[in-house]
């Protein structure tokens, strides 16, 4: 009897540790989800400590930043009417999508919880592609894409709508350091030129179309390895879009997408190579001699690549810089329509305007109810956050290597943000 | 109360026996109903484009997921079934001897105090992921290749398509080498395992009949440990052939058959892993990945059951080849 009651009190104790274990368990996880924003939040601001070492080292092109843009967008947040919006009961808002603007909205996220400390964003970057996917599941509250959604796609999230947050360009990158031609060396290519490298038609360095268009540099008798994305991404379609403006032969050939099929792949004698990410592209051109590859400009920049001119739609020659990206933005054809957003920028106007620029998107629900986990509370400090961010929040962007939103384009989100809505009552009032 | 006592312990007994079985038995199902509910999962996904391209997949060369004029993708899997197959094949090229003389040298030859640590090293090499042995290929490795090895061979061997060509690191032939060094701890280990295994008697018995080392290995040591070591071969080819980060790192990502083992490819793992994150919404592209993790499962099936024909085989012709 004895030993059958030691046997039950040890039954006991393992009945009493598994409970135990179970509300620790419980306990540990209340902590970590309440944890969650100040620990996600101590992340970030490394992160935009880290971007804004990258940017003191690109000063090169910040430099190029003239007061004009400033002014501009300044006179742009003085026009931000947000007034005696202080949130007292805490509220927890979640974003994802591409990653070339996570910088700038993870400084957001930041910066605007010392405003509003209850209130709190968190960003991850996880593609463009994901993020048009998770908001369309409605898993998230806000998404992010580099590329402006399709008629298809937006037909697949009904209630979705799409505005520009930033922009930025691509920059056409090439590694010719073994043969004498040093980063700080500035090559002209004309959109046919990047068209036939990409086909894989000019496969030498030294090809005659290549040497005409640089005279003074002796282009060595090497094969061209042509870099591209092998994931799908944003990049990819700013740079196939303008290459299908400017080259019709490319419209009919490749089009135009995040992704596409790249006929110097499979062409005999010629040499693409697929790399993952922008950081991929820029280690495989950074280790490859003779290499040739597109990156968001920030990535040329902060590796130290040789960094292309290309010509524009007026004939001129012109190297990307925050100020050469603005001028692109802001001679784009027509005035933005806060009905559709999707602007395109490529082969802009403009002597001085770079050709291969893209807007990047956020992608909210017009009516918020829409996505069932957010709630009234979080659909006005979303609206808030956003109403904030294309006008305070731009101030951000030339120190992270964007540029910031024309004056006219502010204006259009504006209006866009002013119809978002809660079950039909608004959420901003202008 | 004696009895009694004896009673609820018998009945006690029972219910842990009977416990003791149901968990046995819900673990020793577990495996082939996970494999079975994978492969469901895959087959389920990959229905889109079964339909649409039907046996075609396998044969296609084409991966157009965008085409220009704005119609159906159009895609095939044999460029990255063939460059799967053929990194594998170079990485067990280098790894099967290289893993056979590290477990024969830890078993068979090494002096006492160099065994231990070199059987952590070797085990220390498992131990590391794999974007780790990525970043060195693509920092260290790729360069390299493309510096030394690579023009070497092509400048001797160049006339052979396999060598022929243009170079620069990236390629099949760099992923084969990276997919090499990742699978030699493995082989290593269990190649080592089953060479432990062999019954000293087999030595002795060599040994007495007059042999030397090199003889004692060669016919008592690999002919009875032949059926683990193609184990270990087969092992270490399943984890080749899913391999992913590394090879997406280095291998050049196109979709492209060439003769040439220098000029870029692509393997099943490295193509869902670069494009998984965009294909939403399009439906038939998502299933053909699918597919392609569908292939992947299939090819493993496959290898693993042409190891086990193997090993069976060899078992069989075992007693007889010791007497030569």
């Amino acid at each position: 009897m004895i030993r059958m009651s030691s046997k039950n009190t040890k039954r006991n104790v393992g009945i009493v540790a598994l409970v135990v274990v179970i509300l620790a368990a419980v306990a540990g996880g209340y902590y970590f989800t309440t944890m969650n924003n100040t620990q996600s939040m101590s992340e970030t601001s490394m992160m935009t400590s880290q971007s804004s070492m990258m940017s003191s080292e690109t000063s090169m092109v910040t430099s190029i930043m003239t007061s004009a843009t400033m002014t501009e967008t300044s006179m742009a947040s003085m026009t931000s009417s947000v007034a005696a919006y202080q949130p007292t009961t805490p509220v927890s808002i979640l974003g994802a999508g591409a990653t070339f603007p996570q910088p700038l909205i993870q400084t957001w996220t930041v910066e605007y919880n010392k405003l509003y400390p209850a209130v709190s964003i968190s960003y991850s970057g996880i593609g463009s592609g994901a993020g048009i996917q998770q908001i369309t599941l409605k898993t998230v509250d806000f998404g992010a894409s580099d590329a402006p959604l399709s008629d298809a796609q937006l037909a697949r999230a009904p209630g979705l709508v799409l505005f520009p947050e930033t922009l930025g360009g691509v920059a056409i990158t090439y590694n010719l350091a073994a043969w004498g031609i040093t980063n700080t060396t500035v090559l002209n290519f004309t959109p046919a030129v990047i068209a036939d490298i990409y086909m894989g038609t000019i496969t030498e360095w030294n090809d005659p179309a290549l040497v005409a268009l640089n005279p003074g540099v002796s282009l060595p008798s090497a094969f061209i390895t042509v870099v591209h994305r092998s994931d799908g991404s944003g990049t990819t379609y700013a740079f196939t879009n303008f290459l299908s403006v400017t080259v019709p032969n490319w419209a009919a050939q490749v089009g135009y997408s995040t992704s596409v099929t790249w006929p110097v792949d499979t062409k005999p004698g010629a040499y693409g190579v697929g790399a993952k990410g922008n950081p991929g592209v820029a280690g495989t051109v950074l280790n490859t001699h003779g290499a040739i590859g597109y990156v968001d400009v920030i990535y040329a920049v902060s590796n130290h690549l040789g960094v292309g001119a290309v010509q524009n739609a007026a004939g001129n020659f012109v190297a990307p810089t925050l100020q050469t990206i603005l001028y692109a933005a802001q001679n784009a054809t027509g005035t933005p329509n806060y009905q559709d957003l999707r602007l395109h920028i490529v082969n802009a106007a403009g002597a001085q305007s770079y050709p291969i620029a893209t807007y990047t998107y956020i992608l909210v629900y017009r009516d918020m109810s829409a996505n069932p986990s957010t709630t009234e509370a979080k659909a006005e400090a979303l609206a808030q956050f956003l109403w904030w961010a294309i006008h305070d929040g731009q101030q951000y962007s030339t120190a992270l290597i964007y540029v910031p939103l024309p004056a006219n384009v502010v204006a259009a989100d504006e209006q866009l943000l002013l119809t978002l809505n809660y079950q039909g009552t608004p959420l901003l009032t202008g | 109360m004696q009895t009694e006592i004896e009673k609820t312990r018998a009945r006690q007994r029972a219910r842990h026996h009977d416990f003791l079985h149901a968990i046995l038995i819900v673990a020793a199902f577990a495996i082939p109903i996970i494999a079975a509910l994978t492969f469901y999962a895959l087959f389920n996904g990959s229905l889109d484009s079964i339909q649409a391209f039907g046996f075609g997949f396998l044969t296609g060369t084409a991966w157009v997921p965008n085409p220009p004029n704005g119609g159906p993708p159009i895609l095939g899997a044999l460029p990255a079934i063939y460059g799967s197959v053929v990194t594998t094949l170079i990485s067990l090229l280098f790894a099967v001897p290289i893993s056979l003389g590290i477990a024969l040298f830890q078993s068979e030859l090494a002096p006492r105090r160099f065994r231990l640590p070199s059987i952590f090293l070797v085990e220390l090499l498992a131990a590391v992921p794999s974007v780790v042995y990525g970043l060195w290929g693509i920092l260290f490795l790729v360069p390299f290749m493309s510096t030394y090895i690579d023009p070497g061979l092509i400048g001797s061997l160049g006339f052979i398509p396999i060598f022929a060509g243009e170079t620069n690191g990236l390629g099949m032939f760099t992923a084969g080498i990276i997919l090499a060094i990742m699978i030699i701890p493995y082989g290593a280990a269990v190649m080592r395992e089953v060479i432990a295994a062999v019954p000293r008697s087999q030595r002795e018995a060599c040994i007495a009949l007059g042999g030397n080392t090199v003889e004692t290995v060669r016919m008592a040591v690999i002919p009875y440990a032949s059926t683990g070591i193609i184990a270990a071969i087969v092992l270490a080819m399943g984890r080749a052939i899913g391999e992913t980060m590394a090879v997406t790192m280095v291998i050049g990502n196109v979709a492209r058959i060439s003769p040439s083992l220098f000029l870029p490819s692509e393997t099943i793992p490295s193509v869902i892993a670069n494009e998984f994150t965009e294909v939403a919404g399009n439906n038939i592209y998502l299933a053909s990945l699918f597919e392609l993790g569908l292939i992947l499962f299939a090819i493993a099936f496959l290898m693993n059951l042409i190891g086990r024909v193997l090993i069976s085989r060899l078992t069989f012709h075992g007693g007889t080849s010791t007497h030569v």
